[in-house]
């Protein structure tokens, strides 16, 4: 280390952590300095959260070691880290929203007096830390009363409390307006001199610039590198997020310049397209996506993690409805507001989260795949059981499933296998647009091949696909157009030949240009 | 109001959802008060010192057991086990009251606390469930006394007359059962506002995941409040015992089902995290007072009184619900 930089107040090195066969973290480091804000980014799978968990004591490492002011450490519970100096404040933030302020302040440690809770003392003291820290907030106010922001100042005042040498925010900003979010800066500011040193996980790049020093940057579980965020552009980081080399991006600079300006109005079918959606947005995730998806099209929908790709889906879908905004399908207006309003119009939905949200375990490949479409063969309340063997037996033909048999338990499967039982329960249900979040995520390479060849062939068959990929070029081989989102804002609309890796990666990374609101508009 | 959990807010702004928050927690109160105006009004013999007492006296074992039962519901919690745990006690303190009035005493609590033990072990750690746990000890703790004493019922020794006291003694004009109980109610509230205990069985009660990130020695506590939970059963069985004259293995069957309806209708969340003794006790008096102005109206047949008192309490958790909602949409 050169006298130049500041001696490290969190070390970690070598940190290594598998979980069953996965392996979450491999040989990961990280340098903390005082008062710095420091960002962790990367995208699903990079391995931030187990880091922080390792670092704040929830999770065990299985290798590597960890210094924190010079000193070997080892934390078996979050209490043991709390107590070295080490907090965090989750982003579903962890307090007793019956209790008061000051009790979750001072939670664990309360001042006593002849043995009882000295009441008086644990208010006045809480006061006093709030006043310190900038914050106008009442201490015997009970904290389900105050609103997010406030909850997550309560949170961070507890962490300073309890002597926080390092403050781990995991997306602090993730429900907070911009308003709150400059009180959240003021704080984190205030606490950088006094020589606290932050770790910032968040997925928006203008924050990540408006208050962090330095940035490291993991992916798939690996140390990507670290470095001062002032001297890398979001081009860089972008690159390091996603592995993609800059030098190959230079080339499409210049490409990408010249076509962004081609206006997507002139693409426009002469018939309407088959969805449609104008600025939906909802919360603070999702802030006006506009795209359009004809018949026979598949249209990609590229973004980093956090810009509102899932929530995009989710809200054409009515599972998560778009508050603001208008989605139509076949030129009507539609805007769902439940599943169901969506799956009758003829709109299925396959989840990025096969295991949670898709597939049910223990029932067989017939249940499964015949599910969504149950009601279709179901007469006076029975299922008629000829009519799904019939279905099933065309699905796991057409589509290829490797089974022993109808009657096999899905669990079975393997997850490409899993994933095309999936794409048929919503195909025999006849939809008109099929919505794929991540279908190929965690398949192997053989079956994702397969796939996506079928839904290529979906695709030509007159279904129109809208498709969510982190793979880029799954997306760029794949679709006929991509949409890009930002931070919850559809920015560029791509087709044809500007369809690349690249045109993708800038349009991702640039900071808004008015080339975002053409298309958001 | 004294029986509010929460800390004094003298000086602090009296908003809408404050003065919600207190009619929620006295609405038991202001119930109890009506039932009493009514009783008053209606029958000559409510109002007189010699019925109170009876209801008091009556009311005092059942008391002690939702005492018990509060803490563990404000974990979020269920303790169905505690009217057998009563009769295991008040069998096993009349077993030993041949050896005198402290074995018996002592036996008959220790055992009971110990059950409650076993109880919390298993809940906090190898993590079954409260129901299951507390439903396989209710069965199993009940065939445990009517095993041991052959379904008979055993019969206090007349030597243990520290033990005969405790059921029937009086100081001054109050009989012994009714300061016992006023005395663990003044215990528990303490316990609940002003020591770290008490405080931990909030923080348990409303979010269990915050309370571990934020270091609390979660299990322990758990299993102290079984074990709390068991002794005052205990307790209440030994009273039991001593003013019948007799341990009976069948004493106290459903009572887990009344002391819940205490807690509850007093104002304590089932989800845990919210309420306090002070509630339970107006609940147990309420409770206590509506079966007592049955018995004076004197017409209406038991059949009657047990779906009278089972509509009385779904309408008090309807109403305490819709607060409870307005409150937490404030």
């Amino acid at each position: 280390m050169t006298g130049a930089a500041p001696p490290a107040l969190l070390r970690m090195e070598g940190i290594t952590k598998t979980f069953g066969s996965a392996r979450a973290l491999d040989g990961v480091d990280l340098t903390l300095r005082r008062g710095e804000v420091h960002a962790l980014v990367g995208e699903n799978g990079a391995g931030k959260s187990t880091l922080v968990k390792i670092m704040t004591g929830a999770y065990h490492r299985d290798s590597g070691e960890m210094w924190l002011d010079g000193e070997r450490v080892d934390f078996d519970t979050p209490a043991q880290a709390q107590a070295a100096g080490v907090c965090a404040v989750h982003q579903e933030i962890h307090l007793l929203t019956h209790r008061t302020v000051a009790e979750n302040v001072y939670l664990g440690r309360e001042p006593r007096r002849w043995g009882f809770v000295d009441w008086r003392r644990m208010n006045h003291e809480t006061g006093a830390l709030l006043a310190g820290l900038g914050l106008d907030i009442d201490p015997r106010a009970v904290v389900g009363t105050l609103n997010t922001a406030r909850q997550q100042m309560v949170a961070i005042a507890r962490g300073v409390s309890l002597g926080a040498k390092v403050l781990v925010l995991d997306e602090p900003t993730s429900s907070l307006s911009p308003r709150e979010v400059t009180i959240l800066y003021d704080l984190v500011r205030r606490l950088k001199a006094q020589s606290t040193a932050i770790v910032y996980i968040s997925h928006r790049f203008d924050e990540l610039y408006a208050i962090c020093d330095r940035v490291t940057v993991l992916r798939d579980g690996r140390l990507v590198s670290s470095h001062d965020l002032a001297s890398l552009d979001r081009l860089d980081l972008v690159c390091l997020m996603l592995g993609k080399s800059r030098d190959a991006l230079r080339a499409g600079t210049t490409a990408f310049g010249e076509q962004r300006h081609a206006p997507a109005a002139s693409l426009t079918a002469p018939q309407p397209p088959l969805l449609r959606t104008e600025a939906i947005a909802r919360g603070s995730r999702l802030r006006g996506v506009s795209l359009e998806v004809a018949a026979g099209e598949i249209v990609g929908v590229a973004g980093l993690l956090g810009s509102g790709r899932t929530e995009t889906a989710r809200a054409i879908f009515g599972a998560a409805p778009s508050e603001q905004g208008a989605v139509y399908l076949g030129g009507r207006r539609l805007d769902p507001q439940s599943p169901d309003d969506a799956i009758a119009a003829g709109i299925g939905f396959v989840s990025e989260d096969r295991k949670a949200e898709g597939i049910i375990p223990e029932l067989s490949i017939r249940e499964n795949l015949t599910l969504a479409a149950l009601p279709m063969l179901t007469r006076f309340g029975i299922v008629s059981r000829s009519r799904q063997v019939e279905i099933v037996e065309r699905f796991m033909r057409r589509l290829g499933i490797k089974a022993a048999s109808a009657d096999q338990r899905i669990r079975e499967l393997s997850g490409g296998n899993q994933q095309k039982v999936l794409l048929a329960r919503w195909l025999c249900t006849e939809p008109r647009l099929l919505i794929l979040d991540e279908p190929t995520r965690g398949i192997d390479i053989g079956a994702k091949g397969e796939i996506q060849a079928l839904v290529n062939e979906l695709a030509a068959s007159g279904l129109g696909v809208l498709m969510i990929s982190s793979e880029l070029e799954e997306l760029v081989e794949g679709s006929t157009r991509v949409v890009v989102l930002r931070d919850g804002r559809s920015v560029a609309v791509l087709q044809g030949d500007e369809i690349s890796q690249q045109a993708i990666i800038h349009a991702m990374a640039s900071e808004r240009a008015p080339a975002a609101q053409d298309a958001a508009s | 109001m004294s029986t509010t959990s929460l800390p004094s807010v003298a000086g602090s702004r009296f908003t809408g959802a404050r003065a919600l928050g207190l009619l929620l927690r006295s609405g038991a109160v202001v119930a109890l008060v009506a039932a009493c105006i009514f009783g008053a009004m209606r029958y000559y013999a409510f109002a007189t010192p010699e019925n109170v007492v009876n209801v008091l006296r009556q009311n005092s074992m059942l008391g002690l057991v939702a005492l018990g039962m509060t803490f563990v519901i404000l974990t979020g919690g269920i303790d169905l086990s505690v009217g057998s745990l009563l009769a295991v006690a008040g069998v096993v303190a009349a077993m030993l009251s041949t050896h005198g009035s402290l074995p018996a005493i002592a036996g008959g609590l220790g055992t009971a606390m110990l059950l409650g033990i076993v109880n919390g072990v298993l809940i906090a750690k190898v993590r079954i469930q409260p129901f299951i746990v507390t439903l396989a000890m209710l069965i199993a703790a009940r065939a445990l006394a009517l095993a041991a004493t052959a379904e008979q019922s055993v019969t206090v020794s007349p030597d243990a007359s520290a033990l005969s006291w405790l059921g029937r003694g009086e100081l001054g004009p109050v009989p012994l059962p009714v300061a016992l109980l006023v005395l663990a109610y003044l215990i528990g509230w303490t316990m609940l506002r002003y020591t770290r205990f008490g405080r931990y069985l909030y923080a348990i009660g409303d979010s269990e995941d915050a309370a571990r990130l934020m270091g609390l020695p979660v299990d322990r506590i758990v299993i102290a409040t079984y074990a709390l939970s068991g002794a005052l059963a205990g307790l209440g069985g030994i009273v039991l015992a001593a003013r019948l004259g007799a341990g009976q293995p069948v004493a106290g069957t459903g009572w887990e089902l009344d002391a819940i309806a205490a807690v509850v209708v007093g104002g304590t969340l089932l989800t845990g995290g919210q309420g306090g003794a002070g509630s339970t006790l107006v609940g147990v008096l309420l409770l206590g007072v509506i079966f007592n102005l049955f018995n004076l109206e004197g017409t209406i047949s038991p059949w009657w009184q047990w779906v009278l008192r089972g509509v009385f309490l779904l309408g008090v958790v309807i109403v305490q619900g819709r607060l409870q909602r307005r409150l937490t949409h404030e």
